[in-house]
């Protein structure tokens, strides 16, 4: 037998007389002859030794690039307290907390994520997770239509794969999805309020977007409620412990992806998505939620709450059929909140900003840069350039860096575009360096 | 102590400790516009790194994890999660990598991703598979929208119903109508009380039409029976239009025995964490990906990876493709564990996963049958569902059976799942587990059946040993509190 | 299990009392035991129609979530508003604890509904 299986023969023999048949096959008897037989064409098993030297033949075929590059992952620091901690098996191999008292570990740290989810984006109430920020934000739209509204206003500067997304849950559900016009880098005002109607189920809008600005909201809630339509922001977390936050901004539903929260970029994933949204709310909110109780002793205790909401109750009615999230994912964020606390978080921020900033300031001096829109921007920034962004990109890979996005990857005519990311793992030689290639072409 | 163990994080913040370090940076401040910031700071816990580890070491202490005890959750094949799949797939070279790299310094883990299609599809029988749903329910969700596009693709636009067999994991009803399908439900076989969870046949021909676009089956299905007549059930399908959606929750009992595809099923989904061995982690990161039929792959979400040459490389959105289900390419680094595990299983020990499995649960259920009542006694997969207690003289429940194995150590089974059976119990014993586990579980669960004849009053307290005992779950619904600021509110 | 003798019931176990040309309805004794501990409500509002047969409002326990049905067309005149603090009052007393107050379209449509001892013989089947 195979070192995971633990059956000697002579067990599988007792183990079949309990059964009262006399060989395996016979508890394979039902299966139709017809399916079963198949030669699988797969390759044989691997020793410890074996595996180990196939992987490595893996990784060294994979060439990490040191990124200045964002577009939805950031490379920002994992402290090493998390993946050691993650790797606990109390948290790593439970499942859903279904029986609260052997899962206050679980639940416990849900009820902590979520209270940092809540205090970061200042609404009243967030869930467990989400699979990643795109999806989120679909399962927010989802929150929002009704039978009679099932038009969503995106504006046109959101993330185009998080604006794919939505695109690919709205189609079979026939919800209209309608873009809100661009405007020198932000989302058109005026077109938001031509485009709002008695149909508008919600208004979506990425802060900071898709060339990192900064959108500025004033105003919008109001119009929005007037309508009553849902104002969904999707906002970057790691830009939260300074900028003006969902709540602030009259969101009744807060969105977003956690990679930014010291999640390594693992070539896409996992990720964490994050929900927040208003007490109002949150009984229509998709997911798992947290509350605390008292135990018979009347001890504080976690459990699993207004899971009446849930497909496992609600089978058809269920507003969503999320059901396994990002667990571990949260354990993530919520040890990398609590290492990082109020001042660690400002501190990594900041740095990020500062770089951003510094870094464009250089390019901007370099005769191939200038700044198409001039408006405020975190810590990722959009140039128009007159060089060739592959070559950009080409280049800078040869000296070990992945280059900024290309906007000409998501649409044609923003092809001279191209996206920076800096975070606080740059370093100023590093910077330094790109600074001097660039200038160089 | 308990006490000072168990308060939350931001119980034990003390200002101005800190627990992070980072480098000062040469670059000057930069000034930020006050309008947009907010005005009142984020509150988070101020702690040491010290005080970090200690805290989540003592939350972890009050979990049960499989590594800890015996965990036979039906439908979750909570088995073994072998370590050098943690260690392989920790290597930097994997987990630095951003997604837009470009593909030819990504060639490793487009290979791993490459050939973890092609396995899966190879064990189910099918086309090929996306990698990119990150759940079960994502999958199914995913698969839905893949049977629409198929049927819009033909013109044919009246298929709107899903038919979702009685006994199915509540997340396949509500899959169907997140993807904006009306549900339709098919009997199971019943005599009287007696149900088996296999489809009635009868009812099936009875539900479809020509407006059924598919249905989603499990096979086993959740009562742990196999569906003997599932090619007379594809064939009627299939010949009333519709495609055949395969939930993999169960798939671990049937792995190199027989395959979905060959059944006659059109989509799938699998559960990476189920049967492949990758972490449950409390809930997720899991990942589902679904396979199709050759027919159905020009429907598959986008990314896709191909092979062209010798090259790996990332297709975007093609023509027919119901589009983007997630940002990037799905849960890769559970992914990367998965292949992990089936390289160090191969080919030569698939089979015995399905055989132990069954072996496991079909020994468990003829043990304890003398004490609980077992409404199907037909040999079963990998798992099979107990009614309550057999001799039950106090009117116990299947949730006092299940509190009082907490006290044992031992993780109970899903309860109350099935919806068939008032007091379902699912026992799911993976193939991991040794024949020693299993006879101190029937041990302890005759025991528990004797408790509730002569002591129903302990079940009745049970938990008596847990971390907390049994909670009063209608006050956190009534008045929900869900944030630290909630309880200082009281 | 209570089922007083003046009211009307439905096969998805809702009651319907006639109180000065006014129709008020409810959930049974029998549906609340079924649901278990009930921890929200969500009602319709003032003015809303209600069509026979068709859901009104929603009930949810630690457990289980049930819609309830209307058994007789009609117009909201009033919701119980306590219920929405305390949907605990259906536990205790689902017949004293009506859910809506209605405006009766058809009074006829009262006679196709069940009586106490029909209800009766119908829930213990």
């Amino acid at each position: 037998m195979h070192k995971y299986l633990p059956h000697t023969e002579k067990d599988i023999e007792k183990m079949l007389e309990r059964i009262g048949v006399s060989s395996m096959d016979d508890l394979f008897a039902e299966i139709p002859d017809a399916l079963k037989g198949v030669d699988l064409d797969l390759p044989e098993s691997l020793s410890e030794i074996e595996l180990r030297e196939h992987f490595e033949r893996l990784a060294s075929q994979n060439e990490p690039l040191v990124p200045f590059m964002g577009a939805g992952a950031y490379d920002h620091y994992t402290p090493s307290v998390i993946p050691y901690l993650l790797e606990r098996q109390e948290f790593m191999t439970a499942y859903t907390p279904y029986q609260p008292e052997v899962s206050q570990g679980t639940l416990q740290y849900i009820f902590e994520y979520q209270t940092m989810i809540t205090e970061l984006t200042g609404m009243d109430v967030s869930n467990a997770s989400m699979y990643d920020g795109a999806t989120a934000t679909a399962e927010a739209m989802f929150m929002a239509v009704k039978k009679k509204r099932k038009k969503v206003l995106v504006a046109a500067t959101i993330n185009p794969n998080v604006l794919n997304v939505l695109r690919t849950y709205a189609h079979p559900r026939g919800i209209e999805i309608v873009l809100v016009d661009e405007a020198d880098g932000v989302f058109d005002k005026d077109d938001l309020a031509e485009k709002l109607d008695e149909d508008t189920a919600a208004f979506i809008v990425q802060t900071p977007n898709v060339y990192g600005i900064i959108e500025s909201l004033e105003g919008v809630a109001d119009k929005l409620q007037d309508n009553k339509s849902l104002f969904i922001i999707n906002q970057d977390p790691s830009t939260l412990a300074y900028l003006k936050t969902p709540a602030e901004w009259g969101a009744d539903i807060a969105v977003g992806d956690c990679q930014t929260l010291g999640v390594p970029l693992s070539y896409g994933g996992p990720y964490i998505g994050y929900m927040a949204t208003t007490g109002k709310l949150m009984r229509q909110m998709p997911g798992r939620i947290c509350g605390v109780t008292e135990d018979v002793e009347g001890k504080r205790a976690y459990v699993l709450t207004l899971q009446a909401r849930e497909q496992h109750i609600r089978r058809e009615k269920a507003k969503s059929n999320i059901c396994s999230n990002q667990s571990l994912m949260a354990l993530h964020v919520t040890i990398y909140l609590s290492l990082m606390g109020k001042k660690g978080l400002k501190e990594v921020q900041k740095t990020s900003y500062n770089h951003a900033h510094y870094l464009k300031s250089m390019l901007e001096k370099l005769p191939s840069f200038e700044d198409p829109f001039e408006k405020p921007f975190f810590k990722e920034f959009t140039l128009k350039t007159t060089l060739d962004p592959d070559r950009i990109n080409q280049v800078l890979r040869e000296k070990g860096y992945l280059g900024p996005l290309a906007q000409g990857r998501f649409a044609e005519e923003k092809k001279d575009l191209v996206t920076f990311a800096v975070t606080e793992k740059r370093t100023k030689e590093q910077m330094d360096e790109v600074i001097r290639i660039l200038g160089a072409m | 102590m308990a006490k000072y163990y168990g308060d939350l994080i931001f119980e034990k913040s003390v200002e101005g400790r800190k627990g992070y370090s980072l480098p000062v940076s040469p670059v000057k401040d930069y000034d930020m516009d006050e309008n947009l910031l907010r005005e009142e700071e984020a509150d988070l816990p101020e702690v040491s790194e010290f005080d970090v580890v200690r805290h989540y070491t003592n939350v972890s202490f009050k979990n049960h994890g499989i590594e800890k005890g015996f965990y036979p959750l039906g439908s979750c094949t909570m088995k073994y999660n072998p370590k050098i799949n943690l260690e392989v797939s920790k290597d930097p070279r994997f987990t630095s990598l951003h997604p837009y790299q470009p593909v030819e310094t990504v060639q490793g883990i487009l290979q791993i991703y490459y050939e973890t299609q092609k396995m899966l599809a190879e064990i189910s029988g099918l086309d090929t598979y996306s990698l990119n749903p990150y759940a079960g329910a994502h999958g199914e969700h995913v698969g839905l929208m893949i049977i629409r596009a198929y049927h819009e693709a033909k013109g044919d636009f009246k298929r709107t119903k899903i038919i979702v067999p009685d006994s199915a994991h509540g997340t396949n009803p509500a899959s169907a109508a997140v993807a904006g399908f009306d549900v339709v439900e098919v009997k199971s076989n019943c005599e009287g009380d007696h149900c088996d969870g296999t489809v009635d046949i009868d009812h099936l021909k009875e539900v479809l039409d020509d407006e059924v676009a598919g249905i989603m089956l499990t096979n086993p299905n959740t009562v742990g029976m196999f569906e003997k007549d599932i090619l007379e059930m594809a064939k009627l399908v299939h010949d009333a239009g519709g495609l055949l959606y395969y939930d993999g929750a169960n798939l671990n009992p049937i792995l190199g025995v027989a395959r979905p595809g060959d059944m006659g099923f059109d989509i799938t989904h699998i559960n990476l964490h189920k049967t492949f061995s990758t972490p449950h982690g409390g809930g997720g990161p899991g990942s589902g990906p679904v396979g199709v039929t050759k027919e159905l792959k020009p429907f598959l979400p986008a990314p896709v990876v191909r092979k062209a040459g010798d090259l790996y490389l990332v297709d975007g959105i093609g023509k027919d493709s119901i589009g983007q289900v997630s940002h990037f390419l799905g849960n890769i680094n559970v992914v990367i564990k998965a292949y992990s595990y089936l390289r160090t299983i191969g080919k030569d020990n698939l089979r015995d996963i399905a055989k132990l499995s069954t072996l496991n649960a079909n020994y468990v259920k003829e043990s304890l049958k003398s004490h609980y009542k077992l409404p199907v006694q037909e040999i079963c997969k990998h798992e099979f569902v107990f009614d309550g207690l057999k001799d039950n003289p106090h009117g116990l429940r299947a949730l006092d059976v299940a509190k009082r194995l907490l006290d044992f150590d031992m993780h109970p089974p899903t309860v109350y799942f099935p919806l068939l059976y008032r007091e379902a119990m699912m026992i799911e014993p993976p193939e991991n587990e040794s024949k020693q586990t299993l006879d101190a579980f029937i041990d302890i669960m005759k025991k528990i059946a004797e408790e509730a004849k002569e002591d129903p009053e302990t079940l009745k307290k049970a938990p008596l040993t847990t971390p907390v005992r049994r909670l009063d779950e209608a006050q956190a619904a009534r008045n929900p509190r869900v944030k630290f600021k909630d309880l200082l509110e009281d | 299990m209570k089922t007083p003798k003046d009211l009307r019931y439905t096969e998805t176990h809702e009651w319907v009392r006639i109180e000065n040309g006014h129709a008020y309805i409810g959930i049974t004794d029998y549906a609340q035991d079924q649901l278990g501990e009930i921890v929200f409500i969500e009602l319709p509002e003032e003015s809303d129609d209600l069509e026979k047969g068709e859901e009104f409002a929603a009930i949810e326990s630690v457990k289980a979530a049930s819609d309830v049905m209307a058994p007789v067309t009609g117009v909201v005149v009033a919701v119980n508003e306590a219920l929405e603090e305390s949907p605990e009052l259906l536990n205790e007393d689902p017949y004293e604890n009506w859910i809506v107050k209605i405006e009766l379209e058809d009074e006829s449509e009262l006679e196709g509904l069940m009586s106490a001892e029909e209800y009766e013989n119908m829930s213990k089947e």
